[in-house]
C-alpha cells in the first residue's frame, strides 16, 4: 500500500527526544536511516530498559522512538566519516540533526556545506533555544527547557518545588514540531525544487504551550503559578481536578455557567442516587454562576460531596458510570491503564513488534492517526547497533565487504 | 500569498482549539484560511476568557485571538436551506476541510467525508475528535485539562508521596495539533504526488500517547509501572529545582556529568566538593542527593533566579530559571526570535500573535491577519474566493443566510 512519504529519504543524527522526529517521518513512510557513532548513540544509556538491565541493545525509550528506521554506525567527525555522509547526503531529502550550535559547521557538513552538495536538502537543526540569540550556547538539559519555555511554572505542588514530568517532554515536544516543520519544507520543495534549514527551537516549543495563557497577564495582568492537583480558574480561584478514589485517582472538572450546566445536572443525580445531594446542590442554578465571585468555600460545596462519592468506586467504573450519566470524568491512567483503555482497543491502536535479540513481542503504541488510504504503519523494531551497515555500506555505496570492515577496524564505522 | 504553503486552500468547519491550531500553521505559512462560523452558535473560544478590559464580547477575547490569527472568517447559517449552495461552492475551492465537531455530526447535515467527496473527489479532509470517529468512546469529549489524565501525564507528574499533578494547561491539546498539521501536509504531498485526496481520521488520544511511549514499553516489556517522582531523574545530579532570593521565584539545574560537577563546584565556591566521596561521581552523587540538593538550595537561596542561570550557564551547567509570563514576554531570547508578533485587530487593539517555534531559513512563517471578527470576511469570501456575483451576494445576505 502506498504511504504518504513513499521514496523519501531521511538521515536522522537525533539523539534522545528528538528522536521521535525521525520516528514520525519513518512511520509516514520514508527511509530514515538513523546514523550512530561506532558503538551506538549515547540515547541507548536512557532507560527504561528491558528486564531493567541497562544494556546498549536493551533501551526501551530507544525502542520507542526509533521505530521503522534503519541503522547505521558512522563517525562523521573522521575525514573518511565526512566523505562518506557528504556521499549519503547526495541522495537524502533530510539531514535531521540537534547538535550543538556550529558543531556539523566545524565540521564542514552544516547547512551551507550540505546545500552546495544537494541543493534539495532540508536540514532540520533542533536545539535548545535556537541557532542565534543571546541563549544560543545556553546549556538544554530537557528540564532546565521546561523551565525556561515557562511550563515548569504550572507543574508541582505549592508547597513544594515546579517539577517536570517524570517522562521528561521538552525535547520530544521539539522533536515533533520539528517534524511539522520538516513537512512544510517538503511541501515547499514540491514548488521550489530547493532545500532549507528549519531552525527548531525546544525553548519556544514550550512556550508555545503556555501561550493559551499568556493573554491572561497581557490582558488582565494574571499570572499564575503550579496549583498541584488543581487548575486556576477565572480571579485566581483553585479547583481540583484530580480526586482520589478507591484505587487511585481521577480527573473531574467542574465548569461554570452554561457550557456546564447539563453535565452537573447530571452530577447532582448521580449523587442523589448515592445519598450525596445536598440542598445547594439541588438549588444552585447551574446556569448562571461564574467563577469570577466564587469563593473558596461555595467552591467546597461542590467538590466536598463528589470527591465523596469518589471515594467510593474505582477508576474504571467511575469513567464507565460517568460515560452513562454525561458527566466529565477520567482516570488518571497509569502506563497500565492506558493499555487497558477500551478505545484504544478498539482503534486497534496497539501494534506487536517482535525483537528476535531479545525472544520477544513488546507492544508499542501505533499509528498516530487512522488514515485509510495511506495508512501509517508502525511496522519494524528500532535497529540494532550498526544492524544495517552491510545494506548501506555495501549494497548502496558500493564498498565492498573488506573496506567496510577495515573502516570499522579505524572506528569510522 | 506568498510561503511555504501559498496556494493551498484549507475550509474549516471547526469550533475551540485544537483544529483551530492547525489551520493556524497552514495560515501562517501562506495558505488560505477559511473558517465557517455563526452569530447563532458563536465559537466556544469566543465566549472564554480573558476579555479586553475584563469586558466580555464575541470579538474581544484573547484566548480566541492566540488560536485564530491568519485566516477569513465567514458567517454561515448551516441549517438554512440555502446553505448547501455556498457550502458546496466553498469545499470546491478548498483542498483540505478540516472539521472538529462530536463524531457524526457533520454526516447528519451533508457534510461528512463521503458527501464532501462526491462533491469533490480528491478533497483532504480531516475529522479531529477527542477520541476518534469511531471506537466505543467515540462520543466521550474532553479538552486537553482532562484528556491528560488519560494519556498518562497526569500519573506521572508530582510526587511519588503524594497524589498527582495537574499540568495546569491544555497539554494535549498542544500535542495533537502538531501531528494533524503533520498528517494534512503529508496527505497535500500526496496528492501532488497521485493526484487523489483522502480521509483524515485523527483522535487527541493516540497523539498525546506517543509522547509516553517509554512508559507504556516499561510496562509492556517489564510490568513496571512508570510513576511520578519530583525532579528525579535517573542521569543526573544535581537535577532540580532550587529556591532563589525572591518570593517563590525557582532556578531548575541539572548537572549531567562529572566535569560539569566540577565547574558547578567552583561556581558555588565549594571546590572541596568536587573529591568529596560522598559527591565525586554520579552513583555518589545519587546516593546522597538528599543532602546534595540542601547544599545546592542553601547556595541558590542567596542568588536571584537569573543570577543562578548566568553563573552557572557562564560554567558550562545547565540552568534555568522557571519562568513566569511576566518573564516569558520579556524573555531575550524569544524576542531575538522574534517569537512575538503584534498585530492590530478592530476591538483588541494591538495584541500578541505567535510565530512557529520553528523557523524556515527560506520561506519563514509570516503573521499578517489578525484574528478576524465574526463574519469579517463574509463579502470578500463570497465575492473574491468563490466568485459570487453582486445580485447573489445581496440576495443571500437579504435572505439571512450569513447569520
Amino acid at each position: 500500500m502506498d504511504a504518504i512519504l513513499n521514496g523519501y529519504r531521511v538521515l536522522d543524527l537525533c539523539t534522545g527526544g528528538c528522536l521521535v522526529c525521525g520516528k514520525i517521518l519513518a512511520d509516514l513512510g520514508a527511509d530514515v536511516i538513523k546514523i550512530e557513532p561506532p558503538g551506538g548513540d549515547p540515547t541507548r544509556n536512557i532507560g527504561p530498559f528491558f528486564g531493567g538491565i541497562p544494556h546498549r541493545e536493551r533501551s526501551l525509550y530507544w525502542f520507542a522512538f526509533n521505530t521503522n528506521k534503519r541503522g547505521m554506525t558512522l563517525k562523521i567527525e573522521s575525514p573518511e566519516g565526512k566523505g562518506i555522509f557528504r556521499k549519503l547526503v547526495e541522495t537524502a531529502d533530510v539531514v535531521l540533526e540537534n547538535f550543538d550550535v556550529g558543531y556539523l559547521d566545524k565540521l564542514g557538513l552544516g547547512y551551507d556545506d550540505l546545500k552546495a552538495i544537494n541543493p534539495k536538502v532540508i536540514m532540520t537543526s533542533v536545539t535548545p533555544f535556537g541557532q542565534t540569540g543571546p541563549y544560543k550556547d545556553y546549556k538544554g538539559a530537557d528540564m532546565v527547557v521546561w523551565a525556561l519555555g515557562g511550563l515548569m511554572n504550572l507543574c508541582g505542588d505549592p508547597d513544594r518545588q515546579p517539577v517536570q514530568v517524570s517522562l521528561p517532554q521538552a525535547y520530544i515536544a521539539a522533536g515533533t514540531y520539528a517534524a511539522e516543520g520538516t513537512m512544510v519544507a517538503l511541501f515547499e520543495r514540491e514548488n521550489s525544487g530547493l532545500g532549507q534549514q528549519i531552525d527548531v527551537s525546544a525553548q519556544a516549543t514550550i512556550t508555545w504551550f503556555i501561550s493559551e495563557l499568556i493573554p491572561f497577564y497581557n490582558l488582565l495582568g494574571q499570572d499564575m503559578k503550579r496549583a498541584g492537583g488543581a487548575i486556576t480558574r477565572a480571579g485566581g480561584l483553585l479547583c481540583p481536578i484530580v480526586y482520589k478514589c478507591q484505587d487511585g485517582y481521577i480527573s473531574y472538572m467542574i465548569t461554570a455557567g452554561l457550557p456546564g450546566a447539563e453535565r452537573n445536572e447530571k452530577m447532582v443525580l448521580w449523587l442523589e442516587e448515592e445519598g450525596l445531594a445536598t440542598d445547594y446542590l439541588r438549588q444552585k442554578d447551574w446556569v448562571n454562576w461564574d467563577w469570577v465571585g466564587m469563593t473558596k468555600e461555595e467552591l467546597e460545596k461542590i467538590s466536598k460531596p463528589v470527591s465523596e462519592l469518589f471515594i467510593r468506586y474505582k477508576a474504571q467504573d467511575l469513567y464507565d458510570e460517568a460515560i452513562r450519566w454525561g458527566v466529565s470524568l477520567f482516570p488518571v491512567s497509569t502506563s497500565q491503564d492506558i493499555m487497558g483503555n477500551a478505545q484504544l482497543e478498539a482503534r486497534g491502536f496497539w501494534t506487536p513488534l517482535y525483537h528476535e535479540a531479545l525472544d520477544t513481542t513488546l507492544t508499542y503504541p501505533g499509528a498516530f492517526a487512522l488514515i485509510p488510504e495511506t495508512p501509517l504503519s508502525v511496522s519494524k523494531r528500532a535497529p540494532l547497533i550498526g544492524e544495517h551497515n552491510q545494506e548501506v555500506y555495501v549494497e548502496e555505496l558500493g564498498l565492498t565487504l573488506e573496506e567496510m570492515v577495515s573502516l570499522q577496524g579505524i572506528g569510522v564505522v | 500569498m506568498s510561503g511555504a504553503l501559498s496556494g493551498v486552500n484549507i475550509l474549516g468547519f471547526t469550533y475551540a482549539g485544537t483544529a483551530n491550531f492547525v489551520m493556524r500553521v497552514l495560515g501562517m505559512h501562506g495558505a488560505a484560511v477559511v473558517r465557517v462560523e455563526s452569530h447563532t452558535r458563536p465559537c466556544n473560544l469566543r465566549l472564554a476568557t480573558p476579555f479586553k478590559d475584563g469586558k466580555p464580547g464575541i470579538n474581544r477575547s484573547g484566548f480566541y485571538a492566540m488560536a485564530n490569527n491568519d485566516r477569513y472568517s465567514i458567517a454561515l447559517n448551516l441549517k438554512h436551506p440555502k446553505a448547501p449552495s455556498v457550502s458546496e461552492r466553498l469545499i470546491r475551492w478548498a483542498d483540505v476541510v478540516f472539521e472538529n465537531f462530536t463524531p457524526g455530526t457533520l454526516n447528519k447535515i451533508g457534510l461528512g467525508y463521503k458527501d464532501i467527496s462526491t462533491l469533490k473527489p480528491d478533497i483532504i479532509m480531516i475529522s479531529i475528535s477527542s477520541q476518534g470517529q469511531t471506537g466505543p468512546h467515540s462520543s466521550v469529549a474532553s479538552y486537553g485539562p482532562q484528556l491528560q489524565a488519560l494519556t498518562g501525564h497526569v500519573n506521572l507528574t508530582g510526587w511519588p508521596d503524594r497524589g498527582p499533578c495537574q499540568i495546569d494547561q491544555s497539554y494535549p491539546d498542544f500535542i495533537t495539533p502538531s501531528y494533524a498539521a503533520i498528517a494534512v501536509i503529508g496527505a497535500l504531498i500526496h496528492k501532488r504526488r497521485t493526484g487523489k485526496g483522502q480521509y483524515i481520521d485523527c483522535s487527541n488520544l493516540e497523539p498525546s500517547v506517543q509522547w509516553v511511549a517509554p512508559a507504556i514499553l516499561d510496562y509492556s516489556a517489564n510490568k513496571h509501572l512508570m510513576m511520578r517522582n519530583g525532579n528525579w531523574v535517573p542521569s543526573a545530579a544535581p537535577h532540580n529545582s532550587y529556591p532563589c532570593k525572591e518570593d517563590d521565584s525557582w532556578c531548575a539545574i541539572a548537572v549531567t556529568n562529572d566535569k560539569e560537577w566540577a565547574s558547578f563546584c567552583m561556581v558555588i565556591g565549594k571546590p572541596e566538593l568536587k573529591d568529596d566521596q560522598k559527591f565525586t561521581t554520579l552513583p555518589a552523587r545519587k546516593s546522597n542527593e538528599e543532602e546534595l540538593d540542601r547544599i545546592v538550595a542553601d547556595w541558590t537561596i542567596n542568588y536571584t533566579a537569573a543570577e543562578v542561570t548566568e553563573k552557572m550557564q557562564a560554567a558550562g551547567v545547565s540552568s534555568g530559571k522557571v519562568q513566569s509570563f511576566k518573564d516569558i514576554v520579556s524573555d531575550k531570547q524569544l524576542r531575538h526570535r522574534n517569537y512575538f508578533r503584534p498585530l492590530e485587530h478592530p476591538e483588541l487593539g494591538w495584541y500578541d500573535a505567535y510565530a512557529p517555534s520553528y523557523i524556515l531559513s527560506r520561506t519563514p512563517a509570516e503573521l499578517r491577519l489578525p484574528a478576524p471578527c465574526l463574519g469579517e470576511h463574509t463579502e470578500f469570501v463570497c465575492r473574491e474566493l468563490i466568485n459570487m456575483s453582486d445580485e447573489e451576494f445581496v440576495e443571500l445576505l437579504t435572505d439571512n443566510l450569513f447569520d
